[in-house]
């Protein structure tokens, strides 16, 4: 058995699923319940001057039958009292002393008033904090949340004042609404945070209903943007864990955030870098335990790779990660079809002849079937046909060109 | 139309929740297998997608289009032997319920009562169709649609043909076969009822006043058994009929029922005679299993339903004490009785349900060529005298075409466009301009079109390894 231990910036839990600052960390009963189904750690729905919810809050994205396969938010912070919070924070830690609480905050950016909150939250027994740059709606409104994560100065400046008083592990979260998250992140490292999270929500407006002619979610037939989330924002979130993991003048942990649902999702964003993942719609969708399997996959996968603890898997394959040009322009994948599994339902084929280079070819054979057969001399090995294969028949194969490898860098430099 | 039965629909119709799962199962395949084994060539991944989308009464009209007896093929198709049948997850997985999908959204335009088709406008030309059950009124909707004056000559009360009188109510409602004779009659068609050609009207009073005239009048009742006292069994067709519309049946029942045949018919009357409270139905057929033409999922249906099968049995004789019969065998690919096996049942009635007799009287004086009972016509319903066209089951014939509603649906729809080129020659639609002739990019030649030629090479390795 792998021990699952994850350690962020010094933060440690007994396993790498944190709950992430949103409505399912709100109380100490939700924390109690989450912890009691093993989450390794949570992260404090943000504490700050409470505030005022509208109704509704929530939208689901829908993809055919899957309900959820995003969801995006107009909830703010905390509406609750910060003494609250506070004390529910004590209750639960002294009952899970083994899981991670982290309280995340928000602030106006003056150093006096993150000073005195950062103070009066650590005397609680928390892990750490986690200053939320990433709440795309309302909050930046009002000159916090992504209002901070868009501007590099700030997020340095903010982070500096918190670690000349923090005690605990400093993390900075940050917004996806950006040009480039490096740029966030490096201030973030500079200013003295000891890790990252991202990413918080994307901006989103959900859609319009036919009938009604009003937005998804509405507020008295009005709505605004909101903080779009779930499993279908995983491919930005992993490519914003990469850039920040490659980055030299980034060179902190980061605590990956967007659309982990299972324990593979956790293990990509490890793999790219990530030391740890924290999770939030999946568990709006369906509950804590779905915990109970991302640990036992986990488990069952470290074992299977012969790994003893999450250490050799952080990173793994931060630097197969790289720029377009650098890759080989001399490699040269193409598709086949393995005739005995195809179902002949010739999505590959229409695939392939309306939307890519018309390289599979419809050959009726003697018994009156029509194969599905690659026209390999021409097909480009885009992965179309595998892709919208639905039993899985089509198969990338490597075609060797007698050629040296050769970027689009080198040839260029070669023609300088 | 009352029904008597209790429990009436054999099949449910699918939840929201199963509508919901089942149109988004659907693949949406490229040269659909589902599609191709449609007779009446049903854009099914089309109007799934439809569904899906949320567009019912979309899915409704892409249904329709093709099939003008879409709500009661949804009920009475053969799916298992049709679409269902050629869906891709037939074998690893189960298909989609294509059926029910159908079901889903007619069921949809039924309910809400909107008229989908409107017709065309006046052309001045009038076609007479005699019969107006499944494949005339496909004919004439199809005729709206193009503008022509359309009248249905039909023998009974009400129009839709086996479909309201020949398919028992737990299979295929009443109010469905009707509500869809209704969409064809409220495009603007007249309907004479209660009127048999040959009889009531000539059919050269019908070729004088009608630009075209299509014949549609299906078969007719139960032959004879050829047997001694065969005047006391009851025709199944005349039986499902009165059941269904409600009339006194024949005689009493009683307790226990026997069915000559095992056709689709005869599981029909089978069924019909359990659900009406006889306590003992049995089926005799003198053949096995394997020579059923009753569908396989029928042949379940009934035995479910409690329904005894004597096979390898012939009927002798009905008299007072029963009815008479023999046990036969196969040699050699030919049945044979076994002298010396005659037994009695004591049974209370019997139907005979072995087939479909011929309209000969009526298709005598229609003036076309006529092969054992068999309008004779080409590829696109024309028969021999011009000017006439037929469809449906008066074109059956074994080995070449099957008595399905489908069929007569899609029959119909032949004749149709084959009446409007007949009458509008002018008007017909002009081949498409050749499109300018292009290479795929990237390709050095030509792409290569669907062969029965060996299948391209295909290597692991690759061209040129």
């Amino acid at each position: 058995m792998a021990d699952l231990q994850a350690n962020l910036a010094g933060i440690k839990s007994p396993n790498p699923f944190w709950l992430a600052s949103a409505p399912p960390t709100n109380s100490g009963y939700q924390v109690l319940r989450a912890f009691e189904a093993g989450w390794g750690g949570v992260v404090w729905k943000t504490l700050g001057t409470p505030i005022t919810n509208v109704t509704s809050r929530f939208a689901s994205f829908t993809y055919k039958n899957n309900r959820m396969a995003g969801m995006n938010n107009i909830e703010l912070i905390t509406d609750r009292p910060l003494e609250d919070n506070l004390r529910e924070i004590r209750a639960c830690k002294e009952a899970f002393p083994d899981r991670a609480v982290v309280a995340s905050l928000m602030e106006v950016c003056e150093r006096d008033a993150w000073h005195e909150l950062v103070k009066r939250v650590q005397e609680e027994n928390i892990d750490g904090f986690e200053l939320n740059f990433g709440c795309p709606h309302g909050m930046s409104e009002r000159g916090m949340g992504s209002a901070v994560g868009q501007h590099p100065d700030l997020i340095e400046q903010v982070a500096f004042w918190v670690k000349e008083v923090a005690r605990v592990p400093v993390i900075v979260k940050l917004t996806p609404n950006i040009t480039d998250i490096r740029f966030g992140a490096r201030a973030a490292s500079k200013g003295g945070a000891d890790a990252i999270s991202m990413i918080n929500t994307i901006n989103s407006i959900m859609g319009v209903d036919l009938d009604t002619f009003k937005p998804v979610p509405q507020v008295d037939g009005m709505s605004s943007h909101g903080g779009y989330c779930g499993p279908t924002v995983k491919p930005i979130a992993l490519n914003m864990v990469s850039d920040c993991a490659r980055d030299p003048e980034v060179n902190i942990p980061i605590s990956g955030i967007g659309g982990v649902e299972t324990w593979k999702d956790a293990v990509e964003f490890l793999l790219l870098g990530a030391s740890n993942v924290q999770v939030c719609t999946a568990a709006m969708h369906h509950g804590f335990a779905i915990v109970k399997e991302m640990i036992a996959g986990l488990s069952d996968y470290l074992d299977s790779k012969g790994m003893a603890s999450l250490d050799p898997l952080v990173g793994k394959s931060r630097d197969t990660i790289t720029t377009w040009n650098n890759l080989n322009l001399n490699y040269k994948l193409v598709a086949e079809v393995d005739q005995d599994r195809c179902i002949h339902c010739n999505k590959c084929f229409v695939a392939c002849e309306d939307a890519a280079h018309q390289c599979i070819d419809q050959v009726l054979q003697e018994n009156g079937v029509k194969n599905l057969v690659v026209d390999q001399e021409h097909c480009v090995g885009c992965n179309l046909c595998m892709m919208v294969c639905p039993v899985d028949c089509i198969e990338m194969i490597e075609v060797n060109t007698g050629k040296a490898p050769e970027s689009w860098k080198q040839r260029t430099a070669a023609l300088a | 139309m009352e029904t008597p039965f209790p429990g009436a629909d054999i099949h449910k119709p699918l939840s929201k929740a199963e509508v919901s799962i089942e149109s988004s199962r659907c693949l949406y395949c490229y040269d659909a297998p589902c599609m191709n084994a449609c007779p009446s060539h049903i854009d099914i991944p089309g109007f799934i997608w439809q569904i899906a989308d949320g567009n019912v009464k979309g899915a409704a009209r892409t249904i329709l289009e093709s099939n003008a007896m879409g709500a009661s093929c949804a009920r009475v198709c053969p799916v298992s032997e049709l679409c269902e049948g050629a869906c891709v997850y037939h074998h690893d997985d189960t298909p989609i319920r294509i059926g029910d999908l159908q079901r889903y959204a007619t069921d949809h335009v039924r309910e809400t009562g909107e008229q989908i088709f409107a017709a065309g406008p006046e052309t001045g030309k009038k076609v007479a169709i005699i019969g107006g059950g499944p494949a005339g009124l496909s004919t004439a909707r199809d005729l709206r649609r193009f503008g022509h004056a359309v009248t249905i000559f039909d023998a009974h009360e009400e129009l839709g043909g086996l479909n309201t009188y020949g398919i028992v109510p737990f299979r295929l409602a009443t109010d469905v076969a009707l509500w869809e004779a209704k969409q064809v009659t409220d495009m603007g068609v007249t309907v004479l009822a209660n009127t048999r050609v040959g009889t009531d009207v000539r059919m050269e009073d019908l070729v004088r006043d009608f630009d075209a005239v299509v014949i549609a009048c299906g078969m007719g009742g139960v032959p004879s058994l050829m047997i001694e006292g065969e005047e006391r069994a009851w025709d199944a067709l005349d039986f499902i009929e009165r059941a269904k519309t409600g009339k006194p049946l024949q005689g009493e029942l009683g307790d226990h029922v026997a069915v000559i045949g095992a056709g689709n018919t005869a599981i029909d009357a089978l069924t019909c005679a359990k659900r009406l409270g006889v306590e003992r139905v049995t089926c005799y057929y003198r053949r096995g299993e394997e020579s059923m033409t009753a569908y396989d999922f029928e042949y379940e249906f009934a035995k479910q339903e409690g329904i005894e099968f004597r096979l390898f049995c012939a009927p002798v004789k009905i008299d007072d004490d029963g009815l008479h019969l023999v046990k036969t065998k196969l040699e050699h690919g030919r049945l044979h009785t076994i002298p010396g096996t005659e037994f009695v049942e004591k049974v209370s009635t019997v139907i005979s349900a072995i087939g479909q007799g011929r309209l000969l009287e009526t298709l005598e004086g229609l003036g076309v060529a006529v092969d054992d009972g068999v309008v004779r016509v080409d590829e696109h319903m024309n028969t021999t005298r011009k000017g006439v066209f037929a469809t449906g089951d008066v074109i059956y014939a074994k080995g070449q075409r099957e008595a399905m509603v489908v069929e007569a649906a899609q029959q119909g729809k032949i004749a149709a466009k084959a009446i409007e080129a007949y009458l509008m020659p002018d008007r017909q639609p002009a081949p498409p301009a050749p499109l300018p002739k292009l290479t795929p990019a990237g390709h050095s030649h030509d792409r290569r079109t669907i062969t029965n030629v060996t299948p391209y090479p295909v290597s692991a390795a690759g061209p040129g390894a």
